[in-house]
């Protein structure tokens, strides 16, 4: 073998191997997406809480601490929807079971579909933010003019960080696109499942909380 | 004035490259623009790359001064915020992807082959191709301005959400202007591995290999590794906006801070594409003017390698303000203040090159002195950003402009002009007009440093950036920046002008064209011939 052909051969296997980190590459930043996701989910940072309820964990109320935990609630432009919150905060001790009540209005005649998104800051509060129920796990309806009070139910677990005194817990509302049509088959099954696995939740919360509430007396007080 | 070096006799040197009748063994080119079209040699189309980089540089430099038009004075005078927000993403992307980086590429192009004793790039068709996809791709950007809607007003960072659900409908042919060129420069790199790791001159080891062979080998292999990283989040946007999906779309499950990460995972690894190459020309410029072999070679090298692997772990120094964890803040901070080291490195060895060497100053080495001094200060307010608790302050004002303005155009631009001056007359044959090359070199210092040193103050004292209007306490900062732009700008015309003249005429060069320089290139005649090294030379090792 010449070198003419000896080079050849070593242009032929840099490319090849530059081509596999390239496409390695490439795949790698769309593995990034479900990574981040983990990473965040694992460790909480990135704000976002579970999309799922949460059962209450009976432990004892840390009545020494007060932490203040705030709401905010922000609308967003293409839903004419309002959002607002019974109170803007209120002071909870670790361990201790709240709720706190959150009224969707839909302003406009018709009915549309929304979507509140939570938020925590700071971000290392979030794991420590246990949702019971919350609005927030899925999508709401709402018909022309009609107003929706809920309820959020969440505890605050007992090894949250010690310097955190305060939690803010934001819900940016979103419009989900649903068309008449769209809430077709393969939707309303989604739909029966989950409200299926959610009233099975929702069973066992109100067992759940009704010890909760004996046990703890008031449900965060409203400041 | 500096003394000009006396010119030398052409060496005598054995590669047939010198020899009559080389080309007769290839077929003649086509004539017109055929011939550029289909050229398939490395110097032509490094000529070609050049060219469009300084025609782009040039429209950059426009917009720019559309920018520092409207910024003259508070009040919105010149243009509306819409039109504003439109040129200063712009200028930030044609500066970076169709100015800096093709010049670079172009430099390689005709620098590469000559330094390592090769013959051409390995893959010259792949060459001839990533080349003209340049011109379609930014010729698609630069469409976006005539839009309906305009073109790209997100900033050159094209953050979403506000590249996507409130981006002007243009932004999907942004899209495609940017896969495009990133396809060209992934080819570039490509072709440049190849070419550094298969074709060298017989003897020559790595560690032989000109520095700017050297940045280039590790520039290219950061090209590999962050390009499709630019193609997946710029495909991700393409399916937030077409497609409904919801990658950056809070409403859908997705997170804007993830584009954020992506981006700059692409983008601080970018950063240093555009600057490593800068180094390998200063590295090859100071030791020839201070007539010494150049300090700590070896340690250039692993400086450089530091550097490019460092340049994935820091990149979440662009987000301290997006509210990272205080461990991430920490993380980032310190491993953006390691690249301090390897940093200070290389400028440790550029002084220690010059320390009691016999100096001349020449244009190329002016503009390399003026590289290594200014590119240091862009280096210390990088530090000084670095610094988190601090960046709180800084984030988004002028003092970030003032930063990277400082390492990009004192940094690589001059060093993208030294290599001009120093090279040309291996190009065309001819020096460049001395005189002229000192006239364009004090003008732009001044112009440089009249135009970004007044935005540190303004940035310190909060002025946001990409804002067309500003409170009136900037306004004598402002003034003196808008001075200096339209000043810099102007002189930039005197660049031209040294070209063409030198590409016409002017004091013939020799083969070696600078009494210290010793690298391969000058053992070939001058201007070039089109076709060299068609038998490898034998290399020489000298003693690093």
């Amino acid at each position: 073998m010449d070198s003419q052909e000896q080079t050849q051969v070593g242009v032929r296997r840099t490319v090849i191997r530059t081509l596999a980190v390239l496409v390695g590459m490439f795949a790698f930043a769309f593995a990034l997406v479900p990574l981040y996701d983990v990473f965040c989910r694992i460790t909480g940072i990135n704000g976002k809480v579970d999309a799922t309820a949460q059962r209450i964990v009976h432990e004892e109320v840390d009545v020494s601490r007060h932490i203040n935990v705030q709401f905010i609630t922000r609308g967003s432009p293409g839903l004419p929807w309002q959002m607002s919150v019974e109170m803007r905060q209120m002071s909870v001790h670790p361990g201790q079971t709240a709720e706190v009540d959150f009224t969707f209005t839909n302003n406009s005649p018709n009915e549309s579909w929304g979507r509140a998104v939570p938020s925590v800051s700071p971000s290392n509060a979030t794991r420590h933010l246990r949702k019971v129920s919350c609005f927030c796990f899925e999508e709401q309806l709402l018909q022309g003019d009609e107003r929706l009070t809920i309820p959020l139910v969440f505890q605050l677990a007992r090894d949250l960080p010690e310097d955190i005194n305060t939690i803010t817990l934001v819900y940016t509302l979103y419009p989900v696109e649903h068309s008449a049509q769209n809430a077709s088959l393969t939707d309303t099954l989604n739909n029966s499942a989950k409200s299926d696995l959610h009233s099975l939740v929702q069973g066992d919360l109100k067992d759940d909380l009704k010890d909760g509430l004996k046990n703890n007396k008031a449900a965060g007080v409203a400041i | 004035m500096a003394p000009k070096l006396p010119p030398q006799p052409p060496l005598q040197h054995s590669t047939t490259a010198a020899a009559d009748g080389q080309a007769d063994s290839h077929a003649a080119p086509p004539k017109g623009i055929l011939r550029w079209l289909l050229t398939t040699n490395h110097k032509e189309i490094g000529s070609l790359y050049l060219i469009f980089s300084l025609t782009m540089f040039f429209i950059g430099g426009i917009f720019a001064l559309v920018v520092r038009a409207e910024l003259f004075q508070p009040g919105l005078q010149l243009v509306n915020p819409e039109f504003f927000n439109q040129m200063t993403t712009m200028h930030g992307l044609i500066m970076v992807f169709a100015a800096v980086m093709p010049a670079f590429t172009g430099l390689a192009n005709w620098m590469i082959p000559l330094q390592i004793g090769a013959p051409d790039m390995a893959l010259p068709r792949l060459n001839n191709f990533s080349f003209w996809l340049l011109p379609v791709a930014f010729t698609l950007l630069l469409s976006t301005l005539f839009m309906p809607g305009g073109g790209p007003n997100f900033g050159w960072t094209f953050y979403a959400p506000l590249s996507t659900n409130f981006s002007p409908p243009s932004t999907t042919f942004f899209i495609l202007a940017l896969h495009i060129a990133g396809i060209s420069s992934i080819l570039g790199a490509i072709n440049i591995i190849a070419t550094i790791l298969n074709m060298r001159a017989p003897g020559m080891r790595l560690m032989d290999m000109p520095l700017f062979v050297w940045t280039w080998l590790i520039t290219a292999f950061l090209l590999i590794a962050v390009m499709p990283v630019l193609a997946g989040v710029i495909t991700m946007m393409l399916m937030d906006i077409n497609f409904g999906t919801s990658f950056f779309d809070a409403a859908g499950g997705g997170d804007p801070v993830l584009f954020q990460h992506l981006f700059w995972f692409f983008g601080h690894p970018e950063v240093y594409i555009m600057i490593l190459p800068a180094f390998g020309i200063v590295s090859a410029i100071i030791p020839t003017f201070a007539r010494k072999p150049l300090f700590g070679y070896a340690s250039m090298v692993y400086a450089t390698a530091a550097i490019a692997l460092l340049s994935f772990l820091v990149w979440a120094h662009h987000m301290f303000v997006v509210g990272l964890p205080l461990v991430a803040e920490l993380f980032f901070m310190y491993s953006t203040m390691l690249i301090a080291v390897p940093t200070g490195v290389k400028v440790f060895n550029w002084v220690t090159t010059l320390f009691r060497g016999s100096i001349s100053f020449e244009s190329p080495m002016l503009f390399a002195l003026a590289f290594v001094v200014l590119f240091t200060i862009g280096g210390f307010s990088g530090l000084m950003l670095a610094i988190a608790p601090a960046d709180f302050q800084y984030h988004d004002t002028y003092f970030v402009v003032a930063h990277f303005h400082y390492v990009l155009v004192p940094g690589a631009i001059f060093a993208i002009m030294a290599g001009v001056y120093y090279w040309l007359p291996k190009w065309t044959g001819h020096y460049p007009n001395e005189k002229l090359a000192q006239w364009h070199f004090w003008f732009s210092i001044i112009g440089v440093n009249l135009t970004f040193f007044p935005m540190h103050f303004a940035g310190l004292a909060g002025m946001p950036r990409r804002i067309p209007d500003y409170a009136l306490q900037f306004a004598d900062f402002n003034l003196l920046s808008s001075i200096g732009a339209f000043f810099f700008g102007a002189s930039q015309l005197l660049f031209v002008l040294g070209i063409i003249l030198c590409v016409r005429g002017g004091k013939k060069a020799p083969a070696k064209a600078w009494e210290g320089a010793e690298d391969l290139e000058w053992t070939v005649p001058s201007p070039a011939p089109l076709h060299t090294f068609e038998t490898p030379p034998v290399f020489h090792r000298t003693p690093h």
